[in-house]
């Protein structure tokens, strides 16, 4: 299961690195203050739980054939996120240091592009607004 | 024949449910769903024209064929991480 609904324990993910991996990048996705300059207080994540497993699982399977060395590991929130809490953790490990970069970049970019995981944000007015990456917005 | 379909973020919003059990023509394609849905549901195409598809919780083009059982959605601009 790459969705919960409880913090991302990243330490965890870094403890399963294998003892023939030297390097082991970690990217951590962490809920930001602003975005398109407006104040956010928090964000609710939505997902489309069974598919998003699977898409998270093709993606890996994808990553494991294009850098057969990296051993990556995801995590994704689901729930009502405060400013600072990990919403995803990438651990991606391999014996030397370029395949896990560009394996957990991979990993980072395709979650973004096709997992079917929406943001919901708030601001301190009281409002808030579905985040749509393909309405102009910088990459979040 | 009868269909599962799921709406999510702001489709959610606009259709006010998350899910419906619904009556589909045989032989409807995806394409012809949309265009039913947004016939109700104008406010659907506020993310543009028909955004990605997910039949039985895998991506899918327009011209897939529906099939009794089917579980169906249309997934508005994803923004996770």
């Amino acid at each position: 299961m790459y969705l919960t609904d409880a913090p991302i324990d990243s330490a965890a993910l870094f403890a399963a690195a294998r003892p023939s991996d030297g390097g082991v990048c970690t990217f951590l996705g962490v809920v930001r203050n602003h975005h398109m300059g407006r104040p956010t207080e928090r964000i609710a994540y939505e997902a489309y739980g069974p598919m998003a497993e699977a898409e998270i699982g093709k993606i890996l399977d994808g990553l494991a054939r294009e850098w057969p060395d990296a051993q990556v590991q995801v995590r994704h929130r689901v729930g009502v996120l405060e400013i600072g809490d990990v919403a995803v953790a990438i651990v991606a490990s391999a014996p030397h240091r370029a395949e896990a970069f560009v394996a957990c970049r991979a990993a980072i970019d395709r979650i973004k592009a096709t997992v079917p995981i929406w943001k919901r944000e708030f601001h301190p007015d009281g409002t808030s607004d579905w985040v749509d990456p393909t309405a102009g917005s910088p990459p979040g | 024949m009868r269909i599962r379909l799921l709406y999510f973020a702001t489709f959610k919003d606009v259709a006010g449910r998350d899910s419906e059990d619904r009556q589909v023509a045989g032989g409807a394609k995806v394409s012809d769903l949309w265009r039913e849905l947004t016939r109700e549901m104008p406010g659907l195409l506020k993310t543009g024209s028909m955004p990605p598809a997910a039949v039985n919780r895998e991506y899918t083009g327009p011209e897939t064929v529906l099939a009794d059982g089917d579980e169906v959605a249309f997934l508005p601009p994803v923004a996770g991480g």
